[in-house]
């Protein structure tokens, strides 16, 4: 008798925590299969310069950052701020892949907005970004010094995210502490 | 007469909803068919409960292109899901595979359904016991007794 007033309050608590969790999660945030992965291989005409190429292969030995993103992409411009600021405090380098935009366009933008960007490569076909699994612009990676993609983060980067997340990860990476 | 025609006028713009929004050409119709197959298993990122035929989003587009010219160039159905899966991960198959991870996913209904016959086969058994069952001695006197307090 005891048991059978039990097990609906039992029943009813396991939904309501699966419910509370599947309420924190984002679904928006698909897990990438990419990373502790190679990071797939690129060569790309650069914004400034057409002639010349840029490839991941390039930053080896350094641990970098890339990050896609757009002039026609909103989500970017709420994000800028934050690199601009990330690039100003920490020695990290961060590529820009310009993906699927106009090349005026990114200049403008990058002339209004400030240059965070230590090179800018020009995905225009987005070819790259399939390979990279894009599909939200903007979105960042943090790669190792073996070129090995460490972490991706989903939409614009908060400043919250440099600082509990992304940077600690990197001192971490730097200090070659990370398996 | 007139029904016939909206029938038909309804068909047609259903046809209309489904229809990708661009037309590639095919040499061969097993390239076609798996063309047709593939973008509607494969699910578009972008929303979410769309696959890759129904949506429209920008990244879709780049997709069906993409699978369009696998296709095309005579890659087999594996090799294209092995693509997609390797960039995108499990998340793009509306066809997940059976692996520790989604063991839930598919054998969780089933398991649900299992436990729901057992409770109602439980509950079924345990009235009928209850119905069956004659009345006590000390219950034959108790209802006597509560017949007679009566008027």
């Amino acid at each position: 008798m005891r048991l059978r007033t039990v097990i609906p309050l039992f029943a009813f608590m396991l939904l309501a925590v699966l419910l509370a969790v599947g309420l924190r999660l984002n679904p928006r945030e698909v897990p990438s299969p990419l990373i502790d992965k190679l990071a797939p291989g690129f060569i790309l005409p650069t914004l400034y310069k057409q002639s010349a190429n840029i490839s991941p292969a390039d930053m080896k030995g350094k641990v970098w950052l890339l990050n896609v993103w757009a002039s026609w992409c909103g989500a970017c411009r709420a994000e800028h701020s934050v690199l601009n600021r990330f690039v100003k405090d920490h020695q990290v380098e961060v590529v820009g892949l310009n993906y699927k935009d106009g090349s005026r366009e990114a200049k403008q933008w990058l002339k209004k907005l400030g240059n965070p960007y230590a090179k800018v490569a020009v995905d225009r076909e987005g070819l790259v970004g399939i390979d990279w699994g894009v599909y939200g612009v903007p979105e960042t990676f943090v790669i190792d010094q073996q070129g090995v993609i460490r972490y991706k983060n989903i939409g614009p980067v908060k400043q919250q995210d440099i600082d509990e997340t992304i940077m600690p990860l990197i001192v971490q990476l730097q200090q070659g502490n990370v398996s | 007469m007139k029904r016939w025609l909206a029938t038909c006028l309804l068909i047609l713009c259903s046809l209309h909803a489904e229809a990708a929004i661009e037309v590639y050409q095919f040499e061969q119709p097993e390239h076609e068919k798996l063309y047709t197959q593939m973008i509607s298993e494969l699910r578009c990122l972008v929303c979410q409960n769309q696959n890759l035929s129904a949506s429209n989003s920008a990244l879709a587009r780049d997709l069906r292109k993409q699978t369009y010219e696998m296709v095309i160039r005579g890659q087999a159905e594996a090799q294209i899901v092995d693509y997609m899966v390797k960039r995108y991960g499990d998340f793009v198959l509306y066809r997940p595979p059976v692996k520790f991870s989604t063991a839930l996913l598919w054998f969780g209904p089933f398991i649900l359904l299992f436990l729901g016959i057992a409770l109602l086969i439980a509950t079924l058994r345990k009235r009928k016991e209850s119905t069956n069952k004659p009345l006590s001695d000390s219950q034959h006197k108790r209802v006597s007794e509560l017949l007679d307090s009566g008027d």
